[in-house]
């Protein structure tokens, strides 16, 4: 038996501070708990309980790429980071677009223990966004989220016919990477005053507004469920506004550096700071903090995307896109919400599991709940310099951050601890 | 670790000692004296990454004049070529005993990664669309030279803006110096932001006759400048600088280009080799304006 003492719990009826008893895989009981012979106990000292974080997006590149990442170091990463689940994108080599690589990833997945690997599988064929991927085989096998995430389904026609045909699979949720190539394909950062000073080729906001426009109007013609992956634009967030409100079934996340960061932080260009969307303008990231305070972006994604020090160690120009994230998110999303607890788990949990479809998950703090828990100390101040993951490329590698996890519980087992009284 | 890696920032204080510097290696030269070896038993590695005549060829004379060991890196010897990494180059092209790096490469921060990698002096000899202080330099001196001050002058740089690494350095400078500056230049070619807070214009006959320099860049095919144009000869019709169009301008007006010149599309023949041209002045400015900055970043001063 665990007995978290002296936490702030979110429970059904809110904020409540109190402990927390779990045994075996479940909570077993809230409010003042009994001292038990043998129970491991955990002082809280105030921190924030809720249930273990839930990522929509990240990149595990297992197989083919294991030198960035594979499942149990970015495991260990997703446990650092207070995540009891992640939902890991199949843009690996080979990628997950069949009936039996989907098995075979599947039961790798299952085969980690500190977190549940919830698998999504391609919108086409080998992501090359001119047939349909094997569905049929894929959803039997147990994929629920679709995505061809690095890329969008290119033609609105084809993405037309997979829409008609994934809204008649219950649960199958379409994820979609908002970019128009034809507008992105020369850029390296956001299309505005830092690309002009540095003359690199920009990427500009309308080729995230386009294909969101095109994907909602295609979603709300075939019924299908949509969620959009990593939005970056004031105007995007606008679509999706409008969308909800006129009863589309669309959701969308937002990653933590777009939250933190703007590009007035690329004066001096930083490899570190390189990312599909890009660093936006300081209007943009006000629109996505708002969006997420009032919902309209329903979660936070980290977009969690591993490259070494050497793969980064080059000019600007030839260093991939993407930045580690799980390890560094609790921090970065309890501050862009100003320290609201239950506004914070809705958008790193409860959402998340809503969209990805993930029963024990997510869930507030009851008695009969799953035992995936997290402690936060929203208060604690830290420096982020080594991680767990295999990679080190973080846009907030070295920087003050506040806001510390200081203990993951994944199915009653603890799979992180750190700075615990 | 000095070096010259912008432009951006730097006081006009500084520029004008540059300038100053610059100025008595063309007095020097002119008079014919020999210039002091200021840079004698130092190594300035000249790393190109990309191709250039002039301006390799006047950084090697400048550094040769001074009397350093000059070590060339052209593009087409360069181990890139075999997969060697930028960094691994610049490491292995100082361990070789370089004291400075003059880089010229297509990439926006190879000068400064250049220098952080190296630890040593590196002189920006033009990178990416970014920067080339040099030139931008080259042709302050030139302006001074011609019109006794920056102070107040009123240049159009018109065309392909938005490709050049020429224009950026003179956003860069020129306004410090006192140089009002527009863009001219069909809005495909512009900056898009145009964070430097510069006029900008389309029309370039509505300009000339409020113009003291008329600056005119090469349309940068190779860098995709073509597809944000109908035509050359739809450029030409609306921005190339003609003959007629020099009647627009004022008398003591000039015509100034950084080379190299596509003859007939931005400039005709008649204006870059008519009397309103300092487009010589610029190329003779090159080599004393460069010993003057090769010798600052080696803290060589005469």
């Amino acid at each position: 038996m665990i007995i978290i003492e002296d936490a702030q719990v979110l429970r059904g009826t809110g904020v409540e501070r109190c402990s927390v008893g779990i045994e075996g895989d479940r909570v077993v009981a809230v409010g003042s708990v009994a001292a038990a012979n043998g129970a491991r106990v955990i002082h809280a000292g105030g921190a924030w309980l809720g249930p273990g974080l839930v990522d929509l997006h990240v990149h595990f590149r297992d197989p083919g790429q294991t030198w960035k990442e594979d499942l149990d170091s970015g495991a260990r990463a997703a446990a650092a980071g207070g995540y009891t689940a992640v939902v890991t994108m199949p843009n690996t080599d080979p990628p997950i677009d069949s009936g039996s690589r989907a098995v075979e990833a599947i039961s790798r997945g299952d085969s980690v223990a500190n977190v549940h690997i919830e698998v999504a599988g391609t919108l086409t064929k080998g992501r090359a966004g001119v047939e349909m991927a094997d569905f049929d085989a894929m959803y039997e096998a147990g994929i629920r989220v679709f995505t061809d995430d690095g890329d969008c389904v290119p033609e609105a026609g084809l993405l037309r016919r997979i829409m008609t045909y994934l809204s008649a699979l219950p649960g199958a949720l379409i994820a979609e990477h908002p970019e128009d190539r034809s507008l992105t394909t020369a850029g390296h950062l956001h299309e505005g005053a830092m690309s002009d000073l540095h003359g690199i080729g920009g990427i500009p906001g309308v080729g995230e507004e386009a294909i969101v426009a095109r994907d909602i109007a295609v979603a709300r013609d075939t019924g299908a469920r949509l969620h959009l992956q990593h939005l970056s634009t004031a105007a995007a967030v606008e679509l999706v506004r409008h969308a909800r409100d006129t009863g589309a079934a669309v959701t969308a996340e937002v990653t933590p550096h777009h939250l933190a960061i703007d590009d007035g932080r690329l004066e001096h260009l930083d490899p570190n700071l390189k990312m599909y969307p890009p660093l936006r303008s300081p209007a943009d990231r006000s629109a996505m903090i708002a969006g997420l305070r009032d919902g309209v972006i329903d979660a936070v994604a980290t977009d969690h995307a591993p490259h070494t020090i050497v793969e980064k160690a080059v000019p600007f120009e030839q260093a991939p896109r993407g930045v580690i994230g799980l390890e560094t998110a609790a921090a970065i999303v309890s501050v862009a919400l100003s320290g609201d607890q239950a506004v914070f788990f809705e958008r790193m949990s409860i959402a998340p599991a809503r969209i990805a479809g993930l029963a024990r998950h997510g869930m507030l703090v009851e008695p009969g709940t799953p035992a995936n828990l997290v402690i936060f100390d929203p208060e604690r101040s830290w420096v982020p310099r080594v991680f767990a993951s295999k990679s080190a490329n973080s846009p907030f590698l070295g920087e003050e951050l506040v806001g510390k996890v200081l203990a993951t519980i994944h199915e009653g087992v603890v799979t992180h601890e750190e700075g615990l009284a | 670790m000095s070096g010259l890696l912008t432009l951006r920032g730097v006081t006009a204080d500084r520029l004008g000692q540059l300038l100053d510097a610059g100025q008595r290696h063309v007095e020097m030269i002119g008079s014919g004296a020999s210039a002091p070896v200021t840079l004698a038993r130092r190594t300035v590695t000249i790393a190109f990454f990309e191709p250039s005549t002039r301006t390799r060829l006047s950084f090697e004379k400048a550094a040769m004049t001074l009397g350093a060991t000059v070590l060339t890196l052209g593009q087409e010897s360069s181990s890139t070529v075999k997969g060697e990494s930028f960094r691994d180059t610049i490491e292995t092209l100082t361990a070789l005993g370089s004291d400075a790096l003059v880089v010229r490469h297509h990439l926006a921060d190879a000068a400064e990664l250049a220098a952080r990698w190296s630890g040593i002096p590196v002189v920006n000899a033009g990178v990416g669309r970014r920067e080339h202080p040099t030139q931008t330099l080259i042709d302050a001196l030139t302006l001074r030279q011609h019109f006794g001050t920056l102070h107040g002058l009123r240049m159009g740089i018109v065309g392909d803006v938005r490709n050049s690494r020429v224009a950026r350095g003179h956003l860069n400078a020129l306004p410090t110096m006192g140089v009002e500056l527009t863009l001219i230049g069909p809005s495909t070619l512009l900056p898009d932001a145009n964070p430097w807070g510069a006029r900008t214009s389309h029309s370039l006959d509505e300009e000339l006759g409020d113009l003291d320099v008329v600056y005119l860049l090469r349309i940068q095919r190779e860098r995709g400048a073509g597809t944000g144009l109908p035509s050359e000869p739809s450029y030409h019709l609306r921005y190339g600088m003609s003959e007629e169009r020099l009647s627009l301008l004022k008398p003591t007006s000039m015509i100034m280009h950084a080379g190299p010149m596509n003859r007939g599309v931005e400039i005709d023949d008649a204006v870059a080799d008519g009397e309103r041209s300092l487009i010589l002045s610029q190329v003779a400015n090159g080599v004393p304006m460069r010993m003057a900055v090769l010798e600052d970043a080696l803290g060589g001063r005469s």
